[in-house]
Order: structure tokens, then C-alpha cells, then sequence
């Protein structure tokens, strides 16, 4: 036990962990750009609403959920430690710039990293607290009518105030009755200093996976002379290019509608 | 032979010994000529500091001929100066402009501390190649060398890992004092040859180990090192030595953490 | 005093292993009770520090730099020759034996000669396994390149950067040792003094080059592999910090110096530009095997090349002077070192160099580049056409390079015998600051060679024979020896700190090396070596009263480092003048306008002079007397060197 204990204490092994959270992280923005499009649905958010309700309810989903707040956790806690370790490494600074080659991205990794944090305390206490621990969050009741399929929706009031979900079928109407994030999501995003700071927040992504994606396979030893460019673009593209404007475009389009309403 | 034209002014750190506080100390340096190299830029000037009864700037150097690795300036914010792929013995004053200031620092990294003005202390990638940068094999082996065919491009792509010449500019331009450019192009050189199977695992957990215990940061792959390298070592060989020290640590029960070098 | 150089009897292919098998052991359980000091961590120190600690002996190292990486052997570019056959081009280990001895001009022994390229073949086995990256074909096996002096091709090599790798192979080796605690490191220390009880070496007086401590060392024995002493003409391509002193410190206790005359001039060397210059830049010998050496044949092109009026590439094919092709068909641009040098200071001296100084010839690729293609020529020569270009900001790919000779070898050394021991017991010395294996005249890939085969395959047995003799009893420490030389250390370095001049050291040590390069340089003569001894005994005289030394003993102090270091090359140079003197014949390196042959080549006269120059010093300012030690020539024929 000793040896592993040693090997994640070594520079290599807290660069592991840097590297193995990260990509995990990745991976989860991923599916969560998947599930966030469907506030791009013109539903009165009945299938966010839905998702947002499986995603806190099915186990095997928790269980991961739980996973990913230990490796935002990890992965801050040890870039700090690295951090800390890294200063140590020159106390005596130099007197002129470093002018040496190196993208800016690679360089503010921390800043870029601390930006993320600060984003995910907010995000997840605005939504993922105030949905699963506090009783801000209203209720809504879709009645989709099997016949026609047209969905219709309702303010709800659920009789206890632990009301999490509901499915019922009365007179060929299927009713579902589910607490309303899109609503809180709809709201939030119709503060412009909030989406504002999303915004930021996304360009923060942007830059942090331009050197952190890469930089972790090459932290692995995944280099190779064919597959390393590959990396590179995804690296690039999906992660610094497309998720990011995925993710920015949810506030940016809320906060147009909400002022064209 | 013509002195030259050139008039420069040197921001110098100066500090007498690793115990007494530095500062920087500016100096004219005249009539420097474009075909003077940087180091003889510096003898000139400490000519005529002696002259004036005052110490000279003290420097490491000893080839200047880019090879030994001992010269290691930190000029106007690059180690070995603006241009690329050389060390500070050959960059030469036509890089520079008349009037131009020029700031030399020393090395700045915990694990490098200050011997003197600009010359600092770069024992400890002597420890970490002492922990296990070798093959263990004594004098007076009797296999033909040709007994050992290498495919050629292994012996070239070692040969590149193996032409770093230790002169530290990698932790100079790291923003972390990092040293894994440095250790990471030995245990490559050895890892890839078929001499230094043996005792590839054990090595890289050695080098790595003695690396940590002199106190470099960490790598986080801004490519700086790569960038300022007078010998070009790519950062291909940081992953190579994570590789093998990931394999070492958590897959292969054989290696072990001690490096004995075998007696 | 007569000489005795220890060569065994017998056929010259069983010398060496008959010896071998004549020396003393050291019994493996008493190796752990002697103490051996190498001093200097090049390939000589670094391998014999390394191989003398794997068999078990306590093994204090030292040297002057901050690490043993950083020896001056690092700097070697071209290769290592090594009597292989792999070509299948004809070599064997006599016929790098005859081509040695032949290159030194008939000045080396035999017996060494021969011993050296038996074991280059284990030098490079030995090499391969610890990792030294050769040069190899695309069928995995090694490449070999050709070099100066020989008509076959033995040249082992890395790129441009043979002796780096070779070295770290050495330093990884000697690592090792350190590692496991058999070999003590001290970095950042120079040997000044060598400790004698009864006659014998026991010991050394170093100075921390940090904190100036000065310390003593005991040991059964001490190795000096401190290189050579080329530093003497101040510009050489020998690094800043080369210099005599741990070997003229010795010599000045009793060891015999050999041969000082004895310098090599490389003939591929970047030209001097300007007063500031500090060092010559060497373009390695390999390049001869693409690059055509050649001068313009009338003055009056010279000229105006000088003047930029025309560029090199303007001059007509008939119009070049391939001298080095024209007067030696057989070997061509691949004469050996002394040759081509003098043969381009011929070019200069007739008015036909180039360049803004008119003091060097061209080095044209031309030829190679159209023939095998640029990136060919880029793959062999890359990392040397770099070096051109950073340091002349001229493109060696596009126009040709402008070479001058360059002091870059001293052959002479501490003289020893067949063991590598110096006239004084317990005191070795190895690499090139003995003199022992190239004669008057070193070929090229032949002094890593020589380096390492001291240091890996003779020292470990010759030393053994020697502490077997005088058995492990441990060196008396509390002997007044120590101290007594440590005071004398002591003394003298007050003596340089109490200098308080005008004249900073660079400067005497610049003009000792004007005086060296015009009378004791590429050529020789009585009225000029005359002269030139007392300039340089005036210029000592001056130095010891108007030198400025500044600062103390106590702290990092470069101006009292360089000054003991000038102060002994101003000893040693005018010794070099009177070898240079006494050798009233040309050999080699050492090339007396008096004795030429009617080509103008070097014509030695063996029936007088056919013998080691070994000085012996007798004090202060007293002249040093030379004992001769015969060269026999058993079984090779001297005849006049010709590479016609």
C-alpha cells in the first residue's frame, strides 16, 4: 500500500491524478452539453425538466454524479498542492519577464482553473443545491394528450413540499408533474451580468482544455507520432471550440428571448 | 581587427556568495563589436572592472563552443539569450542593437542556488544522475558491439535524447523550476536502447524519486523547456518517462523503487 | 639519468597480454584498503576513476568544473577510431598501429603504439554497452566514417558530438560508482600541489574553488588526467578553464615533462576575427572527407575575395587552387593534421588567403552538396554547419567556409613509461596529459581513443602491479609532507594575491600566446625560438610585478584562479621553446624551417634525435635538464612520411 501511497505523492503521481480527474471531467462535459441542448427544445422545458429529474434519481447516475464532485474536488485540491509546490520551486523570482515560448493558456492554468471553481460553486448551488436541498425550485404539470401529442403546462403546487415526481393517465391525457428547473434556468438567465459571467466562464473552459486536454494525455505518455495530432484537434475543437460555445449559447439565447419577450 | 561600435547597457545581478542578499549593478559595455560573442562581451567588460580594482561579474563557462554546458546566463528573459537552439557562449552581439539595455540573471530555481553573481549551483542533476542514469556494466565486457544491432532510427531518435548537455536552461525557462526535460532525455536515451532494458523500470523510478527530493517543480506542459532548449529536446520524452515510470510503479511487479546499480 | 620505459620483450602482438599476465594482482579483498586519486573527469579520468572503483579500490575524483560532464573531452566532434574491420576494407589492428605511428612521424613508441590499437576494438564493445549512442546503418550495425592519415574506414561516431557521448558513456559509468559509494566526488576543485613521502606519490593539495579552502588528499596512488596544455598560445580550441597547472605541478615535484614541443595545429578551424576573441571554434575533421580545401591561385583573386569585390562561387573552377588535392593525390583533402596546416599557412603566407583578414583558405561543400544532395550533407554535418553559421553568420550550405589552423593538441605531456607511471612512483598520468601514444603528430579519432584505453583497459591493470608492490598499508596522513606542502601551496597563493599591477592576467596571458603562435607555432626556427625565450622570461618577470590579482583566497576568486594558471604556462612556454630548440630537426607537429625536404615537407633526422625529450626540473629559474629515452624501432622501417 506504501507504494502506491509513494507514487501519488511523487510529482508524477499528482500529475496522474491531475491528468486521469481532468479527462473524467471531460468526459462529463460531454454528456452534459448532451442533456443541457434539450433547453434548446421548444417544450416549456418538459423534457429538461425530465432529464433533470432522472439525472438526480436514477442510482448508477449518482453514484458518477458523486464521482465528478470528488474529482472537481481532487483536481482543484491538487493543482493547489502542485501550485504551491511549483512556487517553492523558485523563490527568488526573476526581474525581467519570461519570454520563453509557451501559449497563455498553458501559462494561467491556475487563473483559468480558478475562474472554472468559482463558476461551479455558483452553478451548482444555483441549480443542483437549490433543486435537490431547497424548496426554491416551482413545480410544473405537462398534460400531453396521447391522441394528438400536444403537450400542454401548468403552474403546480404539490401537496407536501418533498413532491419530487409524478406520472399519471387520466382520459387518454398522460400527466406529469415535475419540479420546474427550466424555470429557474429561464429566469437566471435573464440577468445579464449572470449570463455575462457564464459567458466568461465558457471562454475559461475554452482555454483551459486547449492546454489541459492535450496535457493530460501527454501527462499519461500518450504521445505517438500518428495518434498525438488527433488529440491535438480534439483537443481543439470539440473541447476548446464546440462545447464551449454549446454551453455559451444557453444563457446568450435565454437572455435574447427573454428580452424579446 | 577592428574593436566594434556597439554601446550596451548591462543590468547585472551581482551577489557575492549564496548567503549574502544580491541586487543588480549596472554597467557600460563599449565599443562592443557585433562579432564578439556574448561571453567576450562579458570579458571586456570585466577587463576593465579589473582594471578599476573592482571584482569582475562572475560567470560559468568553460568550452564555449555550445557543448560543455556549463555557461547559463538568463538574458533579457530567455535562458542563453533570444535565439533559438544555441547557449550563451554562442550568441553573438550582432543579435543585439546599439543602446539596447540587457538584463542577465542567474538561473533562478530552488534546486539551483546561487554560487556566485551569475554562476549557480547545478549539483543536483549530478545526484539525479547518480540515482540511475547509467547502464550497470562494468569495464571489460566481451560482447561485439556489432552483437547488438539497433534499428537505425532507435539509435537516432536515443541520440537525440541523448545530446542534452545538462545546462539547466530547461528549469530556467519553466515557470515551475521544473527538471523533467532534463531527466525525463536520459532515462529516454536508455529506455530505448536495448542496453538499457535491464534496468528501464528501476531507473526511471530512481531518477524520478532523486528528482522530486532536490526540490524541482512540477511539469505541466507549457512546452518552455522545449522552446529554450540549446539542443532541441523535445518534450516527447517527458511522456516517454511518465510512461515507463506509470508502467513501473502500477503495473509491473518486477520494478522496483530501488536502483542498487548492481555491484 | 637513464629511462627506463618498461617495454615488455617479445613479439609486438603478445607484449600486451604477456604483460599483462606479468603484473602483479591485487588480491580482490585488499582492493577495499587503497585509496587512488584521479584528478581531471574526462574520458581518461571519468573511465579510469569508474574502472578503477568497480574493482574495488576507494576512489577519490576530482575536478575544477562543476560537474565531471563538463571535462573538455566533451568538445571532441569527430569519432573514435577503432581497428574493427567492420568495413571490411582492410584494417586490422597493425595497420592502425603502422598508420599511428607512421601519423606521429616516427616520435611515439612501439610497444604503446601497438597496445593502443589492440584495445580500441574492447573501447568501442565497451562503449556500445553502456549505452553510447553511435552512428549506425540502416541494417542496426555501426557506421564508420574515414579520417585523416589512414586510407580505411575505422572512424566510430555520434553525429558531430562523439566525445559528448562518449563521455557521458563515462560519467554514466562513474556515476555509478558514485552512487554506490565507491568513488568520492569533488566538483569545483583544483589540484595545485602533489604530496611526496620518500619519493612516492601519496597524496594532493586542491583548493575549493567556492569557499578557497585548501585541503589535503591522501592515496596509494595519484592519477593525473588533467589534458593537455594548448591553453599556453591562449587562443586554442582547448575550453577557457584548460590548463597545465595539476600536471606542472607535478612536474615542478620531481615528474618528468616530455615532448613539450610537440603541438598540434588543426587545420580546420574557424579564423580569428578580432582582438576580443577568446577561443577557437574547431570545424571537426570528418568534414574533409566531403569538403575540398582550396585557395585562390593568384594573389590578385585572393585579393579581391578579401575585398568582396567577387564572391567565392564567382571563381572560376580554373582558377582554384585544390592544394591539398594537387600535391597529395593518394590522400587528398585526407592528409594527416600537421600536413594540411601547414600546407594552408603556405596559402597565406604567398598572399593568396581569404577572407576579411586574408589568414584563411576555404572548405568548399559545394561538391558533396550537389553529389549527395543538401539534406544528405545536413544529416552528416548538420549540427557543425550550425556552429559555422551561428559564430561567422556566414551559410556554409551556400557559400564555403573559411578555415584556419588552430592550436588544438598538445602530443607532449608528463612522460611515463609502458604502465602510464610517471619517473615518479605512485604518480600516473593519463589521456593526454602524457605524452605517450601519438609521437609528434596525433591523428584524428585517435585521442579519445587514447583517452579511454588508459582509463578502461591499462590503468586497471598497470596500477595494481604498483599498489601490489608497495602493499595497503594506509598512507600516514600525519606525515609533515602534507603540511608542508600545504604551506607551500599557501604561500604561492599569497604571493599571486599580493600582486597588485596594472596588467590584468588576460593580458600577459594573451601576449604569452602571440609570443607561442609567432615563434614556437606551425613553424619553427632557432633565431625566432631565441628570441622568443626571452620575451617570455621578460614577460614572467613583468607578470610576477605587475600583474593585478584581485580579492581573497577565502571566496570564488576567477582572477586568482586564472592567474596560477598563467603563471604556470609562463614556466611551461618557455620550456616548450627550449624543446622546440633543442630539436634542431622537423617532425610532425614540430616543423624546424632549418629541416625541410626539398618539397617542403618535414624532414626528421633519426640518426640524432630519434628520442623522448624528457625535462627534468631542477628549481626556480634554473634551466631544466634533458634526459633522453631512445626510441627503438624493432619492427617498423622509418622511412620519410609521404601521403603523395
Amino acid at each position: 500500500m506504501s507504494e502506491f501511497k509513494q507514487t501519488f505523492n511523487s510529482s508524477l503521481g499528482k500529475k496522474l491524478i491531475m491528468a486521469l480527474t481532468g479527462l473524467f471531467l471531460c468526459t462529463f462535459l460531454i454528456v452534459h452539453l448532451g442533456g443541457n441542448l434539450l433547453l434548446f427544445r421548444n417544450d416549456d422545458g418538459f423534457g429538461f425538466n425530465l432529464y433533470a429529474n432522472f439525472l438526480t434519481h436514477f442510482p448508477p447516475i449518482e453514484v458518477i454524479a458523486y464521482l465528478l464532485y470528488l474529482s472537481i474536488l481532487v483536481h482543484a485540491l491538487y493543482a493547489l498542492i502542485l501550485t504551491i509546490k511549483n512556487r517553492k520551486s523558485r523563490p527568488v523570482s526573476y526581474a525581467t519577464v519570461n519570454k520563453s515560448p509557451a501559449t497563455w493558456s498553458s501559462k494561467n492554468m491556475g487563473l483559468l482553473g480558478s475562474i472554472l471553481f468559482l463558476f461551479i460553486v455558483i452553478h451548482m448551488s444555483d441549480f443542483w443545491f437549490a433543486y435537490k436541498y431547497s424548496h426554491k425550485i416551482v413545480y410544473k404539470e405537462y398534460r400531453t394528450d396521447l391522441a394528438t401529442d400536444k403537450t400542454t403546462s401548468v403552474a403546480y403546487n404539490p401537496v407536501t413540499p418533498d413532491f419530487e415526481k409524478s406520472v399519471s393517465v387520466e382520459n387518454n391525457v398522460e400527466i406529469v408533474r415535475v419540479k420546474d428547473l427550466h424555470a429557474r434556468v429561464a429566469n437566471s438567465f435573464s440577468n445579464l451580468l449572470y449570463v455575462i459571467f457564464y459567458v466568461i466562464a465558457m471562454f475559461a473552459v475554452s482555454f483551459h482544455l486547449l492546454h489541459g486536454f492535450q496535457s493530460a494525455f501527454r501527462t499519461l505518455g500518450w504521445v505517438h507520432r500518428k495518434y498525438t495530432p488527433i488529440v491535438y484537434s480534439i483537443g481543439t475543437w470539440l473541447f476548446a471550440v464546440i462545447i464551449p460555445i454549446g454551453f455559451a449559447a444557453m444563457p446568450v439565447v435565454y437572455y435574447l428571448q427573454s428580452t424579446g419577450k | 581587427m577592428s574593436t566594434g561600435n556597439m554601446n550596451l547597457t548591462l543590468k547585472v545581478w551581482r551577489q557575492k556568495n549564496a548567503n549574502i542578499k544580491g541586487a543588480f549593478v549596472t554597467y557600460k559595455a563599449e565599443g562592443i563589436s557585433p562579432d564578439m560573442s556574448f561571453l567576450e562581451m562579458l570579458d571586456v567588460v570585466n577587463e576593465s572592472l579589473i582594471h578599476k580594482g573592482e571584482e569582475p561579474i562572475h560567470f560559468d563557462h568553460d568550452c564555449r563552443e555550445g557543448i560543455c554546458g556549463m555557461c547559463s546566463l538568463y538574458i533579457n528573459g530567455h535562458p542563453h539569450g533570444p535565439k533559438n537552439a544555441i547557449t550563451t557562449c554562442q550568441l553573438h552581439m550582432r543579435t543585439f542593437h546599439d543602446g539596447e539595455i540587457i538584463v542577465i540573471e542567474p538561473w533562478r530555481a530552488a534546486a539551483f542556488p546561487v554560487v556566485k553573481d551569475l554562476a549557480v549551483d547545478r549539483s543536483a542533476f549530478d545526484r539525479i544522475q547518480q540515482a540511475g542514469g547509467f547502464v550497470s556494466v562494468n569495464t571489460g565486457v566481451t560482447v561485439d558491439a556489432n552483437e547488438i544491432p539497433i534499428p537505425k532510427v532507435i539509435a537516432d531518435e536515443a541520440f537525440n535524447s541523448a545530446t542534452c548537455i545538462g545546462c539547466g536552461a530547461c528549469v530556467a525557462a519553466c515557470k515551475n523550476a521544473s527538471a523533467m526535460l532534463f531527466v525525463s532525455a536520459k532515462v529516454t536515451q536508455l529506455g530505448m536502447l536495448p542496453q538499457g532494458q535491464p534496468e528501464r523500470y528501476s531507473r526511471v523510478q530512481a531518477m524520478v524519486a532523486q528528482m522530486d527530493a532536490e526540490g524541482f517543480g512540477n511539469c505541466t506542459n507549457t512546452g518552455a523547456c522545449e522552446a529554450e532548449c540549446p539542443k532541441e529536446i523535445k518534450m516527447t520524452n517527458i511522456s516517454r518517462m511518465n510512461n515507463d515510470y506509470f508502467s513501473a510503479k502500477l503495473f509491473r511487479e518486477e520494478a522496483t523503487h530501488d536502483h542498487a546499480g548492481g555491484e | 639519468m637513464t629511462l627506463d620505459a618498461k617495454i615488455p620483450k617479445g613479439p609486438l602482438a603478445e607484449k600486451w597480454s604477456k604483460h599483462k599476465f606479468d603484473l602483479k594482482l591485487v588480491n580482490p579483498a585488499n582492493k577495499r584498503k587503497y585509496d587512488v586519486i584521479v584528478v581531471g573527469t574526462g574520458l581518461a579520468g571519468g573511465a579510469a576513476a569508474a574502472s578503477l572503483a568497480e574493482l574495488g579500490y576507494n576512489v577519490k575524483a576530482f575536478c575544477f568544473q562543476d560537474s565531471p560532464r563538463r571535462a573538455h573531452s566533451i568538445a571532441a566532434q569527430g569519432g573514435i577510431n577503432a581497428a574493427k574491420n567492420y568495413q571490411n576494407d582492410g584494417d586490422s589492428v597493425y595497420r592502425l598501429f603502422y598508420d599511428t605511428i607512421k601519423g606521429g612521424d616516427y616520435r611515439a613508441r612501439e610497444g604503446n603504439v601497438y597496445r593502443l590499437a589492440e584495445v580500441s576494438v574492447n573501447i568501442i564493445d565497451q562503449c556500445v554497452a553502456q549505452g553510447v549512442p553511435f552512428a549506425r546503418e540502416y541494417g542496426g550495425l555501426l557506421d564508420n566514417r574515414s579520417f585523416g592519415g589512414s586510407q580505411v574506414s575505422r572512424t566510430f561516431y555520434a553525429r558531430g558530438q562523439t566525445g559528448q557521448q562518449l563521455l557521458l558513456g563515462a560519467y554514466s559509468a562513474l556515476n555509478r560508482q558514485i552512487h554506490l559509494g565507491k568513488v568520492k566526488m569533488y566538483t569545483r576543485t583544483e589540484m595545485l600541489d602533489v604530496v611526496t613521502i620518500e619519493g612516492h606519490a601519496k597524496g594532493i593539495v586542491t583548493r575549493n574553488l567556492i569557499n578557497g579552502a585548501i585541503e589535503t588528499h591522501s592515496g596509494h596512488a595519484v592519477l593525473l588526467a588533467t589534458g593537455g596544455y594548448g591553453n599556453v598560445f591562449y587562443l586554442s580550441t582547448n575550453a577557457m578553464g584548460s590548463n597545465v597547472t595539476a600536471a606542472w605541478r607535478a612536474h615542478k615535484r620531481g615528474a618528468f615533462f616530455a615532448n613539450p614541443c610537440y603541438t598540434q595545429i588543426h587545420p580546420t578551424c574557424i579564423p580569428v576575427t578580432g582582438d576580443h576573441q577568446s577561443k577557437l571554434t574547431l570545424m571537426s575533421e570528418s568534414l574533409r572527407n566531403d569538403g575540398r580545401v582550396w585557395a585562390p591561385k593568384t594573389k590578385e583573386i585572393a585579393e579581391k575575395l578579401r575585398k568582396k569585390e567577387i564572391t567565392a562561387a564567382q571563381v572560376k573552377e580554373d582558377d582554384r587552387d585544390y592544394f591539398l588535392e594537387r600535391k597529395y593525390p593518394s590522400f587528398g583533402n585526407l592528409v594527416p593534421r600537421d600536413v594540411a596546416s601547414r600546407n594552408a599557412k603556405e596559402m597565406v603566407d604567398d598572399g593568396r588567403g581569404v577572407g576579411g583578414s586574408g589568414i584563411a583558405v576555404f572548405l568548399d561543400f559545394a561538391d558533396a552538396i550537389n553529389r549527395l544532395g543538401k539534406d544528405a550533407v545536413a544529416a552528416k554535418y548538420g549540427n557543425l554547419f550550425d556552429m559555422y553559421y551561428q559564430i561567422t553568420d556566414e551559410d556554409p550550405y551556400s557559400q564555403p567556409m573559411r578555415i584556419y589552423p588552430a592550436v588544438h593538441y598538445t602530443m607532449g605531456g608528463l612522460w611515463v613509461d609502458y604502465n602510464l607511471s610517471t619517473n615518479v612512483p605512485g604518480l600516473y598520468a593519463l589521456g593526454e596529459c602524457n605524452f605517450s601514444d601519438h609521437g609528434a603528430n596525433r591523428l584524428g579519432a585517435s585521442a579519445l581513443m587514447q583517452g579511454l584505453a588508459d582509463g578502461y583497459f591499462v590503468i586497471p591493470y598497470t596500477l595494481g602491479d604498483y599498489l601490489a608492490t608497495i602493499g595497503p598499508k594506509p598512507v600516514d596522513v600525519k606525515h609533515p609532507a602534507f603540511e608542508k606542502t600545504k604551506q607551500d601551496v599557501l604561500a604561492y597563493i599569497n604571493k599571486l594575491l599580493a600582486l597588485k599591477g596594472t596588467k590584468t592576467v588576460d593580458e600577459y596571458h594573451r601576449e604569452l600566446g602571440l609570443i607561442m603562435w609567432e615563434y614556437c607555432g606551425m613553424a619553427r626556427t632557432e633565431a625566432g625560438l631565441t628570441k622568443a625565450k626571452g620575451l617570455i622570461s621578460a614577460l614572467r618577470a613583468d607578470f610576477w610585478k605587475n600583474a593585478i590579482v584581485l580579492g581573497d583566497n577565502e571566496e570564488v576568486n576567477s582572477s586568482l584562479e586564472k592567474a596560477g594558471r598563467v603563471a604556470d604556462f609562463l614556466e611551461l612556454g618557455e620550456l616548450m621553446v627550449d624543446d622546440a630548440l633543442a630539436r634542431r630537426e622537423s617532425c610532425g607537429g614540430h616543423f624546424r624551417l632549418e629541416s625541410q625536404t626539398p618539397e617542403g615537407e618535414a624532414l626528421r633526422d633519426d640518426e640524432h634525435f630519434a628520442y623522448v625529450a624528457a625535462w627534468e626540473y631542477k628549481g626556480d629559474n634554473q634551466p631544466e635538464v634533458l634526459n633522453k629515452e631512445v626510441l627503438d624501432f624493432e619492427f617498423v622501417h622509418l622511412t620519410q612520411r609521404s601521403y603523395k
